[in-house]
């Protein structure tokens, strides 16, 4: 049973029916579904969450659309592990990592996408497509191949080579674009107006957007039924970040869990900073910037929701990170070898961030610290090939003693 | 010599179909109250209940986001012009 009622401006507060619209009409501001919460307090509990499918669509009364007509690859309940050893390194002896990394496609976006094709089928749509900085191509390929539905992905043509074969496999129209993010974005928008599509980050995004709160949701759970103390999230378009707020606020609200506390940190590479810099002037809207950062993911150099991270910033006390470029594989490394998560580009940025702060005292130790990592490094090597060395030996055990515990011995 | 103002397609039923109107005004203030005598309710598309110019509203003098100048009070002068763009909504 879904329980949302309406869409809503943001902005404005006008409301419109819930049909594939994403903007308002009259003010510009962006759409966002309205929920009856007081039917959703009578449906859900905590018993009724924790006998759910072990997937994201357990919190399906929080989500637009219901489980049983889901496109689900299986997608959510990821792990939330103890980070003992990289605690240990900072000085934190509860930092949590919530591994989205293994995600049916590798990476959060499964959670945004299983509820926009869901949807998508629901308006009718046979064609499903979207704007991609690579994460979101791979995803919407595969629950565009499982829905049965034509399937276009338009993403910048320097994309690493890892997240264009993983968009590819499933069988979509690929379509590589000379240009930023924000150049494909623009095009999309362009598209979607004279195209029956749906496309998931556009005309979808109200309903789309919403699948990122079960992130929120789900750390909640698995932390025994709390919000963290602090929270460290990558910042692109803001989107991410902004329903992970959301989805803590609504379990609160709902009386799931006790009134939220946590601090809200973001992180970026500053090869693609907007928000950072906003932040760092005091300023309220991110000026927009070309993209150039190993961290592809997070080149989004117009992000959408940039006014309302910088708001939630600022409500909660928390900060924003711009991390060198130069650190993101040191940290993907660095994940790698004290937890044995490989994350790509993304979670390297998180990783930096969060040494950087704790670094500056910004945690006590005993406070709960959740990272997420939101995609797989798999994607992403290139940031970390010329940092790995194989030991390459003859098939004998004089070469092994010479070449490897030799090498080991210096 | 007045200054242009660009129309964006969703205000243009307010302007009569217009995607340029010209109008005069020392400040950005002065033009967005020049627009409303001419094609009433464009204001309140353009501007918030607080009177400020809307989230996501940009409007440029000559190419430059009005944010990182002096917003309303930006000066303008004839020949100047003035382009009215609804964000780009949407993105990952």
């Amino acid at each position: 049973m879904a329980f949302a009622s309406a869409l809503h401006c943001r902005e404005c507060g006008r409301e419109y029916p819930i049909e594939p619209n994403y903007v308002c009409d009259f003010c510009f501001g962006p759409l966002e579904v309205t929920y009856d919460y007081d039917a959703i307090r009578k449906s859900t509990s905590r018993e009724k969450i924790s006998s759910g499918p072990m997937d994201m669509w357990r919190y399906d009364d929080f989500l637009p659309v219901s489980r049983e007509n889901a496109v689900n690859l299986g997608t959510g309940m990821t792990p939330l592990l103890k980070a003992d050893n990289l605690g240990k390194m900072l000085g934190l002896n509860n930092l949590w990592l919530k591994n989205d990394a293994v995600n049916p496609t590798y990476s959060f976006k499964d959670r945004v996408v299983t509820v926009a094709t869901t949807k998508a089928l629901e308006f009718g749509f046979k064609t499903l497509a979207c704007a991609s900085t690579g994460n979101l191509a791979g995803s919407v390929a595969a629950h565009g191949a499982k829905a049965g539905m034509e399937t276009l992905v338009f993403i910048p043509a320097n994309l690493e080579y890892g997240k264009i074969i993983g968009a590819s496999v499933y069988g979509p129209t690929v379509v590589t674009i000379n240009g930023s993010y924000d150049d494909v974005n623009r095009l999309c928008s362009e598209l979607a107006d004279n195209h029956a599509w749906a496309v998931v980050n556009i005309n979808m995004r109200p309903y789309y957007s919403e699948g990122s709160k079960t992130l929120a949701y789900e750390v909640a759970e698995q932390l025994g039924w709390r919000a963290p103390d602090h929270v460290v999230a990558p910042l692109a378009s803001g989107s991410l970040f902004t329903k992970i707020w959301k989805g803590f606020n609504e379990f609160a609200d709902i009386g799931l869990i006790d009134a939220v506390r946590t601090t809200m940190h973001g992180a970026q590479a500053v090869g693609c900073s907007p928000i950072v810099k906003a932040f760092d002037s005091g300023l309220m809207h991110a000026k927009p910037e070309v993209p150039d950062t190993v961290a592809k993911s997070l080149g989004i150099g117009n992000p959408a929701d940039a006014y309302y991270v910088l708001k939630i910033l600022k409500e909660t006390g928390g900060s924003a990170i711009g991390v060198p470029e130069d650190e993101v594989g040191e940290n993907m490394i660095l994940l790698a070898e004290t937890e044995g998560i490989f994350a790509e580009t993304a979670g390297g940025v998180v990783i930096s961030a969060l040494k950087r702060m704790a670094k500056e005292g910004r945690f006590d130790p005993d406070e709960t610290v959740v990272a997420y990592i939101t995609g797989n490094g798999l994607k992403t090597q290139e940031v970390v090939a010329s940092s790995v060395h194989p030991i390459n030996i003859e098939p004998n055990v004089e070469a092994f003693e010479e070449k490897v515990l030799g090498a080991n011995s210096n | 010599m007045a200054i242009t103002v660009r129309i964006p397609t969703p205000l243009r039923r307010i302007t009569g179909g217009q995607d340029k109107v010209d109008v005069d005004g020392t400040d950005l203030q002065g033009i967005v109250d020049a627009l409303e005598s001419a094609h009433p309710g464009i204001k309140e598309r353009i501007c918030g209940e607080d009177g400020q110019i809307r989230h996501f509203v940009n409007v440029y003098v000559n190419g430059e986001d009005v944010r990182y100048m002096d917003g309303l009070g930006t000066a303008t002068k004839s020949g100047d012009e003035i382009s009215i763009v609804p964000a780009v909504a949407g993105g990952c």
